[in-house]
């Protein structure tokens, strides 16, 4: 167990740089008025935000060019439709991995 | 709101934060799991679980620790992972104005995507959010983050590769279930809409992953498409 000095130095820019985007919205928005767009704007984050979020999850685009992964693709699709089926958080999370864990092992 | 109110608002908290727990378990034991791998000590690990508190963040830093990255390049890579945290916040601060700085500073610094989700799901529901049912989601997520990440550490040595076992996927199985709670609570008449900025969404995604990084991908296809959605709106 140790804790190296370059580690430290890493550990506190990171933990700085993820708070002050945690804490700017709480900060600056106490005291202002939000108009009746930018609430509307802000409620179609979410949908977003997890759209982005999934899509994220089965493409790159990196060294080796643009990519689908369609293993992940297929698995986010069966997902999809297991969370419409159960409704629930939990269920969806434990058949979504065991499905992957299964695609995986036939594939 | 009384002490008596106020406890028991943080026990439906503690509950609501349940069927989350599966995710962060898992995903908190593949970081620790990764963070061995990158040749952290367990303690560091925990280290970074509890000051940083990032999944997605924390896979990364351990990604760049392998490839020898700089730890500017690290920082910098970390903002920008963990920049799409404002926009959260964005969407939770204005529920909170009534409370105290402090109380404000405290949930903001535990907000997750997934204790977001879960907030979301209670907004679209039309139920009010109180800081202390925030606090009670936050705390007992960060507590078990914190402690899944140490034991990943711990039995790194014995899983080589998490991935084999679709613990990874827990992460994206979650931010589908979240996708689709958020889906439900669209009214009929704006499902179309919706779809059509889904699509949007895709799109903006496979153009801007050309131009930037995923991760700079994910913040800027949700303000253009977001911003697309106030515009269309009707």
């Amino acid at each position: 167990m140790s804790v190296s000095y370059a580690f430290i130095l890493m550990l506190l820019g990171c933990s700085l740089v993820t708070a002050i985007p945690r804490m700017l919205p709480f900060l600056v928005m106490r005291n202002m008025n939000i108009s009746e767009p930018i609430l509307k704007w802000l409620s179609y984050i979410p949908i977003c935000i997890f759209s982005a979020l999934i899509i994220e999850s089965f493409m790159t685009n990196g060294a080796g060019g643009f990519q689908i992964h369609w293993l992940e693709l297929v698995a986010v699709i069966a997902t999809l439709l297991i969370s419409l089926l159960t409704r629930s958080l939990l269920w969806t999370v434990i058949l979504g991995v065991a499905m992957m864990a299964i695609l995986r092992l036939i594939l | 709101m009384g002490d008596q109110a106020g406890n028991i608002t943080f026990q439906q908290g503690v509950k609501d934060c349940i069927p989350t727990l599966l995710g962060y378990i898992s995903i908190g034991i593949a970081a620790g799991v990764a963070g061995v791998a990158a040749d952290l000590s367990v303690l560091e690990v925990t280290l970074l679980a509890i000051f940083v508190y990032a999944g997605a963040a924390q896979f990364i830093i351990c990604a760049m620790l392998l490839t020898n990255s700089t730890t500017l390049a690290i920082i910098v890579t970390t903002f920008i992972v963990n920049f799409r945290h404002f926009l959260l916040g964005a969407t939770l601060a204005p529920l909170f104005q009534k409370d105290s700085m402090l109380k404000n500073i405290g949930i903001s610094l535990l907000v997750t995507d997934e204790s977001f989700g879960v907030a979301s799901m209670k907004l679209a529901k039309r139920e009010p959010i109180y800081s202390a049912w925030m606090n009670g989601l936050n705390i007992t997520a960060y507590i078990v983050w914190i402690i899944s990440c140490a034991v990943g550490g711990l039995i790194g040595k014995l899983i080589p590769n998490p991935a084999i076992f679709g613990l990874d996927f827990a992460l994206t199985a979650m931010f589908v279930a979240l996708f689709v709670f958020q889906l439900q609570s669209v009214p009929k008449s704006k499902l179309r809409h919706i779809m059509f900025l889904i699509l949007y969404m895709l799109i903006f995604m496979i153009g801007l992953s050309f131009i930037v990084s995923m991760n700079v991908a994910v913040v800027l296809s949700t303000l253009i498409v977001a911003t697309i959605g106030v515009v269309t709106d009707r």
